[in-house]
């Protein structure tokens, strides 16, 4: 009979403790799917871990995956805070890239660099702002659960964004290819040196540090980060709770839209396809892994954009396809549940079935 | 006019099959006091492994047993977490989704564009023969007879038998339930892996019958819609018909439009409609129950260990 029983004193250092059993419980699961596959582990680690240290270039791919990844988790991150789940990530990201797509193609084309990178920037945050606040309005005036709200909105705005480069937004000179015309280049954003990392990337450390910040050092961050942990407490206090629900999702929908600028902006120079890729349900993943805390954000994100590359050294090196990471992921959060337990209680095994405490 | 209708009425049920299913076990579940967001990754685990089974087997049985039982066994995942880990949820539900498409994603691979088995309409001798009704309700496939007499089962099952009391307790109050003897842990494990059960059942019914093959898309969203559609019909099974006949309701509407070449919405709006309705649906039920007590199950979401 295996029992839990709750830490007396809580261990220091919970959330490393949980995220490194995380990593350990995924590592042990991928090794027995590896050896499923009739692969030996080994080979298969050994090959994403030179998929992604193998060169600088290699590793710079980590950084340009890690960069949506951090602006989504800072999305996913802002709302649970207030114990709002915006599943919705995606669908903002999408609104984002509709939003840059736009400024830069059609609103302000012929604007320099210094004017229209911002305003494609301001566009994108507006985009994944307004989507978000649809939820964030229906939960607030109608306690309307936001969990499926910004889910099924995702849907839509995938939808609406497919009409957009099939239909009205298509580039004409595209030879019948689905998506718009490339952005100017004014608003592609600045790359370095020869790698893909464009400056989305401090800019995305910027925001990081910038909402650490605001939850941890405003009178705002306090209200939502108490209402977020002692609801009652914060009716009682008189907090405006309604009023938060929305400032936190708007903010949490801007960060996921501003994931798509640099989408856009900084990578594909189109709306395509592949902007909803599912960095806005792997923001999950990065924000809880990273235990909320904004700061470690960037890390976890590099740390899921490593399983990315890895999984796409997979895929070249030994004929696996490149899915498979969405597999460790799914087992990386499964392991941090694990981990958590593990280092929130004690495990005790005795022999008989404890019908006495 | 009347074979339009009719046709439209046909099509609406052939398309509500999957929902109803997996809103019927999702309602299992959640009456049981778990919250189970998973369903789109049972759904597709099920369509996956049902297609992958008829294709190596030719057996429409086996296919439809082996999706089904991977919906359960994957289930099982988000039992272990949440009942026995006391893991969050909400998480957890989105991370056997995570799971749940990954590992479709990853098997299904080398089965895209591959041909299956294919479960066919079979119309039902006699009862078809009833004009209108009879083609509307009995030139069905199997899944559609199925689902007649598994959800008003389920309504049995839940609200008239000794059974269906103790999974309702659990869910109602689980300190009580557990006071006067009832295994919660048990009881749980055994409500989140019958819905997923139904959630593998429904999948099988996209890649077998309704959309043959297997695409990794295919379930396009429609576990959330359970999920919500759970919320709109009160955890009854009964009124689950009409929950998942909207959802169905709208999508045959969209074959019409297209088949009948009418451009008088176009077809991405048409395309949107089963996600808005469903959020309008959720904005309707919530609006209504402001100011009444929830249909909800009292427990639901919260885990229950007895040493706290």
């Amino acid at each position: 009979m295996i029992r839990l029983e709750k830490r007396a004193q809580p261990l220091r250092f919970k959330g490393v403790v949980a995220a490194s059993w995380a990593l350990a419980i995924t590592a042990v699961l991928g090794c027995l799917i590896f050896a499923g596959l009739g692969v030996d582990p080994l080979t298969a680690y050994a090959a994403m871990g030179k998929g992604v240290f193998s060169s600088f270039d290699a590793f710079s791919e980590v950084l340009v995956k890690a960069t949506p990844l951090i602006f989504t988790g800072l999305a996913v991150a802002t709302a649970a805070v207030m114990m709002l789940w915006n599943i919705g990530a995606e669908g903002q990201l999408v609104w984002g890239g509709i939003g840059a797509a736009g400024a830069a193609l059609f609103l302000f084309p012929g604007l320099p660099a210094w004017l229209l990178v911002p305003l494609a920037l301001a566009a994108s945050a507006l985009g994944g702002m307004a989507w978000a606040l649809i939820a964030a309005v229906l939960k607030a005036r109608l306690r309307v659960n936001e969990i499926l709200t910004t889910l099924l909105l995702n849907y839509v705005a995938i939808i609406y964004m497919e009409h957009l480069f099939y239909g009205p937004w298509r580039d004409p000179a595209g030879f019948g290819f689905p998506g718009t015309a490339q952005v100017p280049e004014a608003a592609q954003l600045l790359r370095f040196a020869s790698t893909r990392i464009s400056i989305g990337f401090p800019l995305a450390l910027l925001c990081a540090v910038f909402l650490y910040y605001l939850l941890n050092k405003s009178i705002w961050g306090y209200q939502v980060r108490v209402i977020g942990k002692e609801p009652r407490a914060a009716h009682y206090a008189g907090f405006n709770v309604t009023g938060k629900i929305l400032t936190v999702m708007a903010l949490s929908g801007a960060f996921a839209g501003i994931a798509g600028m640099v989408e856009v902006c900084g990578i594909h120079y189109r709306l395509q396809t592949g902007l909803a890729a599912g960095y806005g349900y792997d923001g999950i993943i990065v924000a809880w892994l990273a235990g909320l805390n904004p700061l470690v954000v960037p890390f976890t994100a590099m740390l899921l954009g490593a399983l990315f590359v890895g999984g796409e050294q997979l895929q070249s090196v030994l004929g696996l396809p490149s899915t498979i990471s969405l597999i460790l992921e799914g087992t990386l959060l499964f392991g941090l549940f694990a981990g958590q337990t593990l280092a929130g209680y004690t495990l005790t095994i005795s022999g008989r079935s404890g019908e006495a405490r | 006019m009347i074979e339009d209708l009719t046709f439209i009425a046909q099509i609406s049920i052939k398309s509500s099959v999957a929902v109803l299913l997996a809103t019927v076990g999702g309602i299992i579940t959640e009456r049981g006091g778990v919250l189970n967001l998973g369903i789109e990754g049972m759904m597709l685990i099920g369509a996956l492994a049902g297609f992958a089974a008829g294709h190596f087997t030719q057996s429409p049985i086996l296919a439809v047993a082996a999706g089904t039982a991977a919906g359960g066994l994957l289930s099982l995942v988000h039992a272990f977490f949440t009942i026995a880990l006391r893991a969050n949820q909400v998480l957890s539900g989105l991370a056997l989704t995570i799971l749940g498409t990954g590992l479709a994603n990853f098997f299904g691979r080398p089965l895209i564009g591959q041909t299956g088995v294919r479960i066919r309409q079979l119309p039902v001798p006699g009862l078809s023969d009833i004009p209108v009704i009879g083609e509307i309700f009995f030139n069905q496939s199997p899944y559609a007879y199925a689902a007649y007499l598994l959800v008003p089962l389920a309504w049995v099952i839940l609200f008239r038998t000794r059974a269906g009391l103790v999974l309702r307790a659990v869910g109602e109050d689980a300190r009580s339930a557990d006071a006067a003897g009832v295994d919660v842990a048990f009881t749980r494990t055994a409500s989140v892996f019958v819905g997923g059960l139904f959630a593998g059942l429904a999948g099988t019914y996209l890649s077998l019958s309704y959309t043959p093959g297997w695409k990794e898309t295919m379930t396009g969203g429609q576990g959330w819609i359970a999920i919500a559609m759970i919320i709109f019909c009160t955890w009854n099974p009964l009124l689950a018909f009409f929950g998942a006949l909207l959802f169905g309701g709208l999508t045959a509407l969209q074959f019409f439009f297209q088949a009948t070449a009418m451009d008088l919405v176009p077809s991405y709006i048409l395309k949107m409609l089963p996600y808005l309705l469903t959020i309008g649906v959720l904005v309707l039920v919530s609006a209504s129950s402001q100011h009444r007590k929830s249909a909800a199950p009292a427990d639901l979401g919260v885990p229950f260990h007895r040493e706290q």
